[in-house]
């Protein structure tokens, strides 16, 4: 901290700030410093304590005890609001924006300055033109925010936090929805912010994002801060190894995928919301034996629908799923019957689509496969196999703590992942469709996870991946396909694909080989 | 932010609901002392009037047995997802199937119309919840609207035929004809005395095993089944149901069959255990308790008997009130058992946060020793 050895006191510093939830201790006094006019990195892995921090200083938790202290004077933050005085600004992962409100209407909101709207819309309106000049930020004022796309609306967010004269402005993993163009254009309004003076933290767990953009970065891990480094005299691997406290893996050693013949079929697909507006259309691909399949795609693109039609859980307004030589949509296939014919699903969503959360692990780890024998004698639940069938489980996929009866929200996301993925790799599927395996997952799970996946896959089975991380599709795909617009607009070898490449067929500009 | 704060298991399941008892009750007392009676008179009168002696505990069972049978309806539901508020419709309507048996085959084989009367009211009572459960099921009409309709219809219903078509010839009250001595479920304390036991002549009567069979069936069924798993998947994620494919039209339609089963076995206990007659409103809100019985029982079977035999004491004690202390009148005891539903039913999260707030304090007390 160069800055403050010179007596320039830094933008935001942190001292000893701790704080508990009952037995958690989320934070384990944290001193942090940013400098004027910088941008700093915070990661570390899921439950770190990055969140919680933010969020002590955004004044939505009270730290139990230390000391904040904004340009060198002291703050007391006890909401948002105080935040807000004191200069901080915050993006959060899930916009908080009215989705039917206007752009400036949306940036008012709260600062309004009395019922009148004093000053009106037309200073406002003038205020935010010169800054979406200055930093880069233009947005079209008097739209509707729905209409507006994904990284237009996280601009929106930003021109919130300046208009409110924000000095230091939190970003909570900005690009987790946004195209490799957008988080692009994102970075380049940062670094216009940065040279203005401003500071920004960014807290992420993508590691080439920190590499790409910070000055520094300061690495949590249980709470605590375990690292601090300029970035310039790190390497990613150094921080991924500070993050997890042990050496990791951070690209996935496999084979060549050896094909094998045609397991699943997709013709023609086209699926239809509520309101008979297209989904998916026009989709056609086929899933080999002994290969993975990569679906790349900005989330929202029509990826979630196709992974539901294809297990069973919404229904196409007409193509066909052939799989095991019988056509899926033409039989109205359920979930169960699909299972039975070898296709097993680990949904995107595993809290809402996959398991049931007030239920123990044990009972999680037979839903979907209930029916089966071994878990039943007649109409009554065999408790022991099903409980000696979580163990062996558990044991097979590292699961921690290896208890069958312990709630399932009791355990970490990487451990639900594990135990989802182990029952439905256990099912015995010929076909896994896999949606954001690592979603919530922390570096050590992923690992495993991504080794078990290639393993299935030199077993012979076929694996239908979809993932926002583009990192994941490239590292695990044998081929990828790109979607957009409900559409696959692209595919691609494995070996062949690259970031640029991908990313602007993810924007919608078609590539080749195109259905 | 709003996320109900989390109790250890011990707390949750006792500690709680005593906090929440001893609040009610505290106000229940405020009330009374504001009417001019001693709170702890009127407490003593109703603790032994409920359990201190053997009339009272004989009543105190014998309103317990037709809780049970409600709140375990209710509770069945309820793992479903389902808030069946048409208990008391259903027990009416089941106990009519009860009754039909009964005056039908009354001097028959008690071996052939104590089965036949059981198996009559809980058909009747299923039947009575299907249209509802269809109707949710199939069509998406709300279950609570639905069901209360239907306790209407049931008590328009029930109305309509005991006035025109099962009232006794020759009388005035609503009621039909004594049920025949076969199709009687027998007392308790007619029981003890062949045995050469004394007891007081209560109503209690051979329903309540019923009622603690049904419970220890409703346990096995939700906690032990295949059946029982499916309904709690889809009472608990409907969404992940469906993931695994089980089909949450039909576990709602099953699981409203057997609620109503349950509530349609109450007329074991009221007519044939009883009243020996059908008469206009026998359910007499036992159906509407059943939802709080199962509330503050936490819908497990265990719980639900515990918290019958709470109310029951209410019921009982609260009429051995109103008969010894004249200023407390019925409708005192209706605010105590108000308060009490209040208290343990739709506030009992009230005193959730403070308590869990108290107990972190006590535990890293500890933990810094």
């Amino acid at each position: 901290m160069a800055a403050i050895a010179q007596g320039n006191p830094p933008a935001l510093e942190l001292r000893g700030l701790d704080k508990r939830f009952g037995a958690v201790h989320a934070n384990r006094a944290v001193s942090l410093g940013v400098a004027r006019g910088s941008i700093h990195g915070l990661i570390g892995e899921n439950g770190a304590g990055k969140s919680t921090l933010m969020h002590i200083v955004y004044g939505f938790h009270r730290a139990d005890s230390g000391e904040i202290s904004v340009g060198g004077r002291r703050v007391s933050i006890l909401a948002p609001h105080d935040a807000i005085a004191a200069g901080i600004g915050m993006v959060h992962q899930h916009f908080m924006l009215v989705e039917n409100f206007t752009v400036v209407e949306n940036v008012l909101l709260g600062v309004e300055g009395g019922a009148r709207l004093a000053g009106g819309f037309a200073d406002a309106r003038r205020e935010l033109e010169k800054l979406a000049r200055d930093y880069a930020l233009e947005v079209p004022l008097d739209t509707v925010v729905s209409e507006l796309p994904v990284g237009l609306q996280q601009r929106v967010e930003i021109l919130k936090a300046l208009y409110r004269r924000a000095q230091i402005l939190i970003l909570d993993e900005p690009t987790a929805v946004l195209t490799p163009p957008e988080a692009d254009a994102l970075f380049v309004m940062l670094r216009r912010l940065r040279a203005e003076g401003k500071s920004v933290i960014l807290v992420t767990h993508k590691l080439r994002e920190v590499m790409a953009i910070t000055d520094r970065v300061t690495v949590m891990r249980q709470g605590a801060v375990v690292g601090e480094f300029a970035t310039a005299a790190t390497s990613p691997r150094a921080l991924a190894e500070c993050m997890v406290g042990r050496a990791v893996l951070l690209r996935v050693e496999k084979a060549e995928a050896r094909p094998g013949p045609t397991l699943l079929d997709v013709c023609d697909l086209e699926v239809r919301d509520r309101l008979g507006v297209a989904r998916l259309k026009n989709v056609n691909f086929s899933l080999r034996a002994g290969e993975i399949v990569g679906i790349a795609g900005v989330s929202g693109n029509g990826q979630s629908e196709l992974l539901e039609t294809l297990a069973g859980i919404r229904f196409p307004a007409r193509g066909a799923i052939r799989l095991g030589g019988r056509d899926l949509v033409a039989e109205r296939l359920n979930p169960k019957a699909r299972r039975a014919l070898g296709l097993a699903h680990v949904p995107e969503d595993r809290l809402r689509l996959g398991v049931v959360p007030g239920f123990s692990a044990e009972d999680n780890a037979i839903l979907g496969y209930h029916d089966r024998p071994a878990y039943n004698h007649g109409p009554w639940l065999n408790r022991p196999a099903i409980r000696a069938e979580c163990e062996k489980k558990m044991a097979d996929h590292d699961v921690r703590p290896p208890l069958p009866g312990l709630r399932f929200t009791a355990f970490s996301g990487g451990n639900q992942q594990k135990l989802v993925l182990a029952r439905e790799i256990d099912g015995g599927p010929q076909v896994l469709l896999v949606g954001q395996p690592t979603r919530g997952v922390d570096i050590g799970a992923i690992e495993f996870i991504h080794k078990r996946l290639i393993a299935l896959r030199d077993a012979g089975q076929a694996v239908l991946l979809v993932s926002v991380e583009l990192d994941e599709i490239l590292g695990l795909a044998d081929r990828i396909l790109v979607m957009h617009g409900g559409e696959i607009v692209g595919e691609v070898a494995g070996a062949a694909a690259t970031e640029e490449k991908i990313g602007l067929m993810m924007a919608g500009v078609k590539g080749e080989g195109t259905a | 932010m709003s996320a109900p704060a989390k109790l250890p298991r011990w707390a949750d399941l006792v500690l709680l609901p005593l906090v929440n008892l001893t609040a009610a009750l505290g106000l229940a007392g405020l009330v009374v002392a504001l009417l001019g009676e001693s709170p702890w008179v009127a407490g003593r009168l109703m603790l032994t009037g409920s359990i201190g002696s053997q009339d009272g505990l004989g009543y105190t069972l014998y309103y317990a047995t037709g809780f049970i049978f409600t709140g375990l309806a209710v509770s069945v539901a309820y793992h479903a997802g389902l808030f069946n508020i048409g208990a008391e419709g259903q027990a009416y309507i089941g106990g009519l199937g009860t009754g039909l048996v009964a005056l039908w085959l009354g001097d028959a084989s008690p071996w052939l119309v104590l089965p036949l009367s059981l198996l009559a009211g809980a058909l009747f009572g299923a039947a009575w919840a299907f249209l509802p459960a269809w109707l949710q099921a199939r069509r998406g009409s709300h279950i609570v609207i639905t069901t209360i309709m239907f306790n209407f219809l049931a008590s328009a219903l029930m109305t309509y035929l005991l006035v025109n078509v099962l009232i006794k010839p020759g009388q005035q009250s609503p009621e039909s004809r004594e049920f025949g001595a076969n199709a009687l479920m027998p007392a308790l304390h007619d029981v003890l005395a062949k045995a050469g036991i004394p007891f007081a002549a209560t109503p209690l009567n051979a329903a309540f095993l019923f009622a603690l069979a049904a419970a220890a069936l409703v346990w096995a069924l939700i906690w032990r089944t295949r059946w029982g798993y499916a309904l709690r998947v889809v009472g608990q994620n409907e969404s992940a149901a469906v993931y695994a494919g089980i089909t949450p039209s039909r576990v709602v339609i099953g699981a409203m069959l057997l609620s109503g089963a349950l509530a349609g076995c109450f007329g074991l206990n009221e007519l044939l255990g009883a009243q020996h007659r059908i008469l206009i409103d026998f359910p007499g809100g036992a159906g509407f308790v059943g939802i709080a019985v199962a509330l503050m029982g936490r819908n497990h079977p265990a719980g639900i008997m515990g918290a019958a035999v709470l109310f029951g004491a209410l019921y009982q004690g609260g009429s051995q009130l109103s008969f010894d202390l004249p200023k407390l009148n019925r409708d005192m005891v209706v605010v105590i058992q108000g308060l009490v539903i209040l208290f343990c039913g739709a506030m009992e999260n009230v005193f959730r946060a403070p308590l869990a707030r108290l107990l972190a304090i006590f535990q890293r007390g500890e933990g810094g020793r």
